[in-house]
């Protein structure tokens, strides 16, 4: 293969983005995205969500057409895959043994799902949720499924149940901790969340620990929980979170214990190599100043804008307010911010009446918002995020607009 | 969204099964470079700018209403016609710095065939 200016490996959200940033920006360099996955690249929001439920294509989700690529002076190596990297000759290995040079390398590899270790991990019908072909194996099985054990209550796991109960399956979440969603909301959203799939149908298991899979003719047949009890099932999703796709930039002699660690550039600590995405740990003042690997999409996009302002002369480094979304039911869940490590919650407006926003402080700085179907406390929020200066009673009176709260001239 | 309904059955029926129909625009990019598209009915503004190479165009949420990175500004006699703003719309491009009267979210606009003669130009970065 000919060798490359800039050189992405993965084609996910930040891969393929650094890509378009680049022209954009109006790099004239050559530039390549290798990618293990056959598709061009495509969003993984939908995932979970409308292409699980059908309601969107392969072709609705890609996040380009197949043409642009070329046109924009972009090629696009699919179905091959980075095993190694030489950091001081400046060359990627690719799994055929082809070898690609660059100058700059963009490490965009995102992460694969972390998978059970318990017996019948492996057993036809147990799913991750991660690439289109693996949504592509349930579809192609939802006909012959009646139950299904989603084993892990993050919000993969939590719009998978919703997509699939919608769809009129038994659906049975077993989530390890006291609640679902533990790691990225406070406890008001998940109880609430809970008693929105227990309307729906889903059952919730919380405190429940995972023994094995269980299965028949080598297919799943059902998930056996600590304890002893069954839960029959025809299909399994494991959604117990990700494990950053780093293994040639660690051989290499990346730093990082938990992906790879990037200054606020995106580089790494190897000559001419970034990463971005959710395999790069960088610091972030939203975290509180902590290292840490966010996996949304604004990450994945503006740690790509961030490369490509690196790479045509004019750097920028990365402070953008993190934010995310969720859809489930009927809920719409804007989340800005990062609420980890909150020692106070203030609700705005009433949890029942299905239209709330929970403001988050830490030391008394609001450091996120969950705005469930409240998409005007979303788009104010922003603004509000880091400050310590507004009255709770504001906060929590939601007849009275965020943006009032903020004091003028700032 | 109600008050277009009706057309956008009408053009359904126009277009026939299959057959895409083409409703030609300007756009216009960030550094002025303008260009007539052929939008496709039925798809979403926002993917059409993007599909025609206006790069600057991130709509980094991919239509989900989150983001108001596919914000433009309409003109001409056919904006008149645009379907009105949804409510998470509104509210999203209440709080971007560069919203002016003609501003709208390309990702929540599916085009008509009512919209030829549109012209659209790529808000400002906030
Ligand atoms: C089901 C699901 C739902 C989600 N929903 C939301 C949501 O609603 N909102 C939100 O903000 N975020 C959501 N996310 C998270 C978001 O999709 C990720 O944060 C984002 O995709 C990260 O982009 P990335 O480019 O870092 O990684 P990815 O998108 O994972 O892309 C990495 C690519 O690199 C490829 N790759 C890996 N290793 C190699 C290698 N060695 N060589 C070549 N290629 C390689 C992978 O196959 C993959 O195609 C969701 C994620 C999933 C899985
Ligand atoms: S693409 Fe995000 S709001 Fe339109």
């Amino acid at each position: 293969m000919q060798d490359y200016d800039v050189l992405i490996v993965g084609g996910g959200h930040a891969g393929a983005q650094t890509a378009v940033a680049l022209r954009q920006r109006g790099y004239e360099g050559s530039v390549a995205i290798v990618c293990e996955e056959a598709a061009p690249p495509y969003e993984r929001p939908p995932l979970s969500k409308e292409y699980l439920s059908g309601d969107r294509s392969a072709d609705d989700i890609l996040i380009r057409p197949p043409a642009f690529w070329a046109q924009a002076g972009i090629d696009l190596h699919t179905g091959r895959r980075a095993v190694a990297v030489e950091a001081d000759a400046r060359r990627v290995t690719l799994g055929d043994g082809a070898t690609v040079g660059y100058r700059h390398l963009v490490w965009a590899a995102g992460g694969a799902p972390r998978r059970l270790t318990c017996a019948g991990h492996a057993l036809a019908g147990v799913h991750s949720v991660r690439t289109r072909e693996d949504v592509d194996r349930m579809r192609a099985e939802l006909a012959s499924v009646d139950r299904v054990v989603v084993i892990g209550g993050g919000y993969i796991g939590l719009e998978a149940a919703a997509a699939l109960a919608k769809a009129g399956k038994r659906v049975t979440v077993v989530e390890a901790l006291p609640r679902v969603l533990a790691r990225v909301a406070g406890e008001i959203l998940s109880r609430f969340y809970e008693a929105e799939h227990r309307a729906h149908g889903v059952e919730v298991r919380l405190d429940t620990a995972v023994e094995c899979i269980e299965g028949s003719g080598g297919r799943a047949a059902g998930v056996r929980l600590h304890g002893g009890e069954l839960l029959p099932c025809e299909m399994v999703i494991v959604g117990i979170g990700i494990v950053p796709a780093v293994r040639p930039l660690r051989d290499a002699g990346a730093g990082g214990d938990n992906g790879v660690d990037v200054d606020e550039h995106c580089r790494t600590d190897l000559p001419g190599v970034f990463a971005i995405g959710d395999c790069a740990a960088h610091v972030n003042r939203y975290a509180g100043g902590a290292r840490v690997r966010l996996e949304s999409v604004q990450n994945a996009n503006d740690q790509a804008a961030v490369v490509a302002h690196a790479l045509t002369g004019s750097p920028k480094p990365y402070d953008a307010v993190p934010w995310f979304w969720s859809f489930q039911y009927d809920l719409r869940l804007q989340t800005v911010g990062l609420s980890t490590g909150h020692d106070e919650v203030v609700v705005r407006g009433e949890v029942a009446s299905r239209r709330f926003s929970l403001v988050y402080l830490k030391e008394g700085r609001i450091v996120a918002l969950d705005c469930v179907n409240t998409v005007k406390d979303f788009a104010q929020g922003k603004a509000l995020i880091l400050r310590d200066d507004i009255p709770r009673e504001v906060l929590a009176d939601s007849s009275r607009p965020l943006k009032q709260a903020v004091p003028a001239a700032v | 969204m109600i008050a277009t309904s009706e057309d956008e059955a009408d053009v359904a029926v126009a277009g026939g099964a299959g057959t895409l129909s083409l409703v030609p625009m300007l756009v216009i990019g960030r550094s002025g470079d303008g260009r007539v598209v052929e939008a496709g009915v039925g798809t979403s503004l926002m993917e059409e700018i993007r599909a025609a190479g206006f790069l600057e165009l991130r709509a980094i949420c991919n239509g989900c209403c989150s983001c108001a990175t596919c914000h433009v500004q309409v003109g001409g006699e056919a904006a008149g016609r645009l379907p009105p703003m949804g409510e998470e719309e509104r509210e999203l491009l209440a709080e971007s710095e560069n919203r002016t009267a003609r501003s709208r979210l390309s990702c929540q606009i599916t085009v008509t065939q009512e919209m030829a003669g549109l012209t659209v130009t790529v808000a400002p970065e906030d």
